[in-house]
């Protein structure tokens, strides 16, 4: 089960950055934290076996929150933020970086979230899908194109087209449509709607440069 | 009939704005399942969570035929964590002597489920699958359906490699068959099934150029980005079941089949489903695995299914090996056509593939005089299903690249050549029966291969020769394509409920082609409702779903804007009868528009939220308590079982139709190669549809052009390749046989449709998934043989290494015939 949402960084920002400090100084000493507030830690069921390799507690930033998961070794990220946080909208459909329907950005540059190591992103912010939105609802603009657009078909793959749009954008705020294709190449759609895509993302990236005038 | 009906001379027919004459249908709009996956909420099979929810895995043979002699499970279950081990002794039995099983003791392809595992995490159950002891018996194999036709050739499985219908049977050919082999023709021997009709001799004779070539077409993947997990639990004596799947109706029946389950004791669930293609039709067999689990161990069950796994069950359209002999008069018309098809069906049932390529091929072309003789092939290579356009892709796969030959050989342009050929009107096709041939609806081709022509500005291509630069040429295609776009009979079902709201029952299934909101815009225009006062319910059989076909066959569209017609004039009816009975007059005096049922005289009436309350005290047949007795059963129940919410109504569509519906597109394809690598790329195309009346345009350009390019992957380097010695898939992953990049198609790709409503439909509209899926294909092979001429391949996909090493030696420097390369 995934694990309730900590308050926003901005809302009680003291307690969380100390709580943060606090693992991961746990976490550099080698020692795995045990206590009763932390609910990933408590006690398994007798016939669980031992997990693989080690698992820590990690304070991650995701979505421009903090949350904490007990993250394997070899744990990707994309396992970490469907399994332990309960983000299901970042997808696996090839979990071996040849389609890109996980991706998400890190610091706002688009990554296969199927391998990237959870372990690699502690300092750095994760954004997926569900962190795409304005905090108070308000839908991205390459959200919007896509209802404006009908965008996509069984949407599997949206949600990677979306974040790796969103990083390409931010390095090329007015892509040609070429250059836009080329942004979102890492990316596969099965129902092979890459007409429409591009539309779709065109739309999004006119909404974001009017947003920025604004 | 629609009042846009017009008469079947395509000569008369232009084509129409989209939306004109109605108010919702033609018009776009954004369906309402959008918001859910932009931001990530929609839950697909796999997202869903259970308490106390364990995991499976699966056992997969690692032979391509073998028997399970015994096996040792104890080392397994006895690592901690482990709950249970399905082996074939705990499945439903086949459903015929070669049917497909959950789980067999006799894999019949290397991949084949042979057993799964139930542990408390994946890592656990795949530690678990390594403790297993599994003692095979290794038996002979087939991979390429020739091999088992050779005399003496070994059989797939014991009673024989070729279906006779629904038996499985040997079939060997002779030596004297096989003579062809050696120069690249594929032998031609004993066919059982074959049609003919015409003089075929006469037609050849006639013929001013008789073309007569071998052409092999791929096994491709559906590939679905979502693979076919499935998470299911059993709950007070009920099934609930999370999966992917192309029908929420037809599901739940085919899992009621596969268990021996009563349809009532089912819940399933698939709001969303991440691509189907004909692979997911009523979810897969492989879905049960976890259901069976479940009842075992008493708990929910998820079974993640990987890329790799997803090769083996995922499904595929079948290859072909093909030969056909055509003969053509000076002006490019066909005069005799003499087809011939081996059709891959892999290693459980006979696939459609084979009947629906003939009958493509009649259709399209209108050969005067044709003979079909197709085998039907069993291999020890992964199951096939209906993938889109099954057959039609390869029947034009195979046709197209002779009449681009045939075009240049007799000088005559390829379009012109197309339209001299190309089906019109009520068309017959396919074989005689009982004295006479089947017939379409209707067909405008020849209007959508002219208004193409002229969007795609043909005669400018063309005539832009040389189209040499430097090392690099083009090259333009064309290609004609048709495929089934409709069937008849099925139910709709809506509440207009006190909140005055109008609510529909939607048992499509939802992957991604959006039928399953846009066909209720067709009650809704009836209704004269704006669509912000609809709302749909979808994606969950508990929801009360009236009877609804499955989304295959692009029969959606079709038969179920035909059914939603229905509905609205049941519900427009029932309103009148509620407004006539309250406030008094005759029924037919009162109209229904914008949310009212109102006497256009007195200005007396009642709004849709009014007549829900009078529908409900007057009850019976107005409020879902007397159903319809009209429709199918499913449908009264589910009414019934809604009975008291509003005005209940439901309908059967009943409207005449007696032609077989299809769609049919002109494709347009340039490419550029460049010569001195062999990489080449499509630099435009076009697809022109004609679809009868266009219900949502912005849909239908994504599936125009999405289903053209999955063709396309066909023509640019999607196969299936084995291990003849192993029997073993080296072609397991997207890397080694992607599906088309969106760096593999045009930017700009352009679509546009007749709008011409079919005559035999009230909406007009018919289905489009497949029928753009052959001309995709084609037209890439024709643009590329305009470019470099036609010695370069004799099959698909067209790689840069056959382009180059053929364009080196002068001739096709391809194996022929061979499949699996």
């Amino acid at each position: 089960m995934p694990e309730p949402e900590a308050p926003p960084p901005g809302a009680s920002a003291g307690p969380a950055l100390s709580r943060r400090k606090f693992i991961l100084g746990v976490i550099a000493g080698g020692a795995v934290v045990s206590a009763a507030s932390y609910r990933l830690l408590a006690p398994r069921a007798a016939s669980r076996p031992a997990l693989l390799g080690g698992e820590r507690l990690l304070t991650l930033r995701v979505n421009g929150r903090l949350r904490r998961a007990e993250v394997a070794q070899q744990e990707t990220l994309a396992w970490t933020l469907r399994y332990k946080l309960g983000l299901t909208g970042t997808k696996l459909a090839c979990d071996r970086a040849e389609c890109g329907s996980c991706t998400v950005l890190l610091d706002d540059v688009p990554h296969y979230a199927c391998s990237v190591l959870t372990h690699t992103v502690r300092n750095r912010a994760v954004t997926t899908v569900e962190g795409l939105a304005a905090p108070d609802g308000k839908l991205h603009p390459l959200q919007q194109a896509v209802i404006a657009e009908q965008g996509f078909q069984c949407a599997f793959c949206m949600s990677g087209f979306l974040m790796a749009a969103a990083g390409f954008l931010k390095t090329n705020p007015n892509p040609t449509r070429t250059e836009m294709a080329h942004g979102v190449s890492g990316n596969l759609c099965r129902c092979q709607d890459y007409s429409k895509i591009l539309d779709t993302l065109m739309h999004g990236a006119e909404l974001m440069r009017k947003g920025a005038q604004a | 009939m629609s009042d846009q009906a017009q008469s079947g001379n395509p000569a008369d027919a232009k084509p129409i704005p989209f939306g004109q004459g109605y108010k919702l249908i033609g018009r776009d709009y954004s369906t309402p399942d959008l918001p859910a996956k932009v931001t990530g909420r929609a839950k697909y099979a796999e997202d869903f969570r259970a308490e106390g929810m364990l995991f499976a895995k699966l056992v997969l043979s690692p032979m391509p035929h073998a028997r399970l002699r015994g096996y040792d499970l104890s080392r397994a279950l006895a690592l901690p964590g482990v709950r249970a081990i399905l082996t074939p002794a705990d499945v439903p039995p086949a459903a015929g002597p070669h049917g497909e099983r959950v789980l067999t003791a006799e894999p019949m392809f290397q991949g084949d489920p042979v057993m799964a595992v139930c542990a408390v995490d994946e890592a656990t159950a795949a530690e678990a699958i390594e403790k297993i002891e599994l003692d095979f018996e290794a038996l002979p194999f087939v991979i390429d359906p020739l091999d088992s036709l050779r005399p003496n050739g070994p059989n797939p499985r014991a009673e024989g490699n070729v279906w006779f219908g629904r038996e499985l049977k040997p079939l060997k050919w002779t030596e004297a068959d096989f003579a062809s082999y050696a120069n690249g023709q594929l032998p031609m021997g004993h066919a059982p099934s074959a049609w003919s009709y015409g003089d075929l001799d006469a037609g050849f004779r006639n013929a001013a150029l008789v073309l007569d070539r071998s052409f092999v077409t791929p096994d491709v993947s559906h590939q679905c980005l979502e693979p076919r997990s499935a998470m299911a639990y059993w709950q007070n004596g009920k099934l609930v079941i999370h999966t992917g799947t192309q029908s929420t109706y037809q599901t739940v029946p085919a899992i009621a089949r596969w268990l021996g389950i009563p349809q009532d004791k089912i819940v399933l669930v698939s709001e969303y489903t991440g691509g189907g293609f004909g692979s997911k039709v009523t979810g897969t067999m492989i879905m049960l695995v976890p259901a069976l689990l479940a009842k075992k161990v008493h708990a929910p069950v998820m079974m993640r299914i990987s890329r790799e796994e997803e090769q083996y069950l995922g499904r595929a359209r079948p290859g072909f090996q093909g030969r056909m002999k055509i003969g053509f008069d000076r002006g490019g018309r066909i005069t005799a056509l003499d087809m011939f098809v081996i059709c891959d069906s892999g290693a459980y049932g006979s696939q459609f593939d084979v009947i629906a390529s003939g009958n493509i091929v009649s259709l399209l072309y209108q050969p005067p005089a044709m003979r079909w003789r197709g085998v039907s092939a069993m291999t020890n290579t992964p199951t096939r299903s209906a993938q889109s356009a099954p057959g039609g892709l390869q029947g034009i796969a195979i046709i197209e690249p002779i009449l681009a030959e045939a075009a240049r050989k007799l000088k005559v342009d390829q379009v012109a050549l197309r339209m001299a050929n190309s089906a019109e009107g009520p068309a017959e096709y396919g074989p005689v029966r009982e004295g006479q041939r089947a017939h379409a609806t209707s067909c405008f081709l020849k209007q959508a291969l002219a208004h193409g022509a002229e969007q795609f500005q043909w005669s400018q291509r063309v005539a832009q020769r040389p189209r040499r630069s430097g090392t690099k040429i083009r090259g333009v295609g064309v290609s004609l394509s048709a495929f089934s776009g409709g069937t008849i009979g099925y139910d709709g079902l809506l509440v207009i409920t006190p909140a005055g709201k109008v609510r529909f029952h939607s048992g499509i299934g939802n992957l991604g082609t959006e039928s399953v909101i846009d066909v209720h815009r067709a009650a809704a225009e009836v209704l004269d409702v704006p669509w912000d006062a609809c709302e749909v319910v979808w994606g969950d059989s508990s929801r009360l779903l009236p009877y609804t076909c499955a989304s295959d066959g692009s029969q959606t569209t079709h038969a179920m804007t035909r059914a939603a017609h229905a509905l609205g004039l049941e519900c427009r009816r029932r309103l009148q009868e509620v407004a006539a009975r309250t406030l008094g007059g005759a029924p037919e005096e009162y109209e229904v528009a914008n949310l009212r049922v109102f006497h256009p005289g007195s200005g007396a009436g009642m709004s849709f939220a009014e007549a829900a309350r009078h529908a409900i005290a007057l009850g019976g047949i107005y409020d879902g308590h007397q159903p319809n007795p009209g429709v199918h059963p499913a449908t009264q129940a589910a009414a019934a079982a809604l009975a008291g919410q509003g005005l209940v109504a439901c309908a059967r569509d009943r409207f005449p139709h007696d032609g077989g519906t299809y769609s049919y597109v002109a494709a347009f394809a340039e490419v550029e190669v460049d010569v001195e690598t062999g990489k080449y790329f499509i630099t435009d195309f076009l697809a022109y549809g004609d679809v009868g009346t266009v219900l949502h345009p912005k849909s239908l350009g994504g599936q125009l052009l999405g289903r053209s390019t999955l063709g396309m992957g066909h023509a640019l380097g999607q196969k299936w390749v084995y291990d003849p010695h192993y029997g073993a898939a080296l072609a397991r992953r997207f890397y080694q046989t992607k599906p088309p990049t969106i760096l593999d198609v045009p930017v700009d790709m352009q679509w546009n449709a007749l709008n011409i409503p079919d005559p035999q439909t009230p909406v007009g509209a018919r289905g489009v998934g497949e029928p753009p899926v052959g001309g995709g294909c084609a037209a890439i092979l024709n643009a590329l043989s305009d470019a470099l001429g036609d010695e370069i391949f004799r099959r698909a996909p067209v790689n840069a290494d056959t382009i180059l090493t053929s364009l080196e030696a002068g001739r096709p420097m391809q194996l022929p015939l061979a499949t699996g390369i």
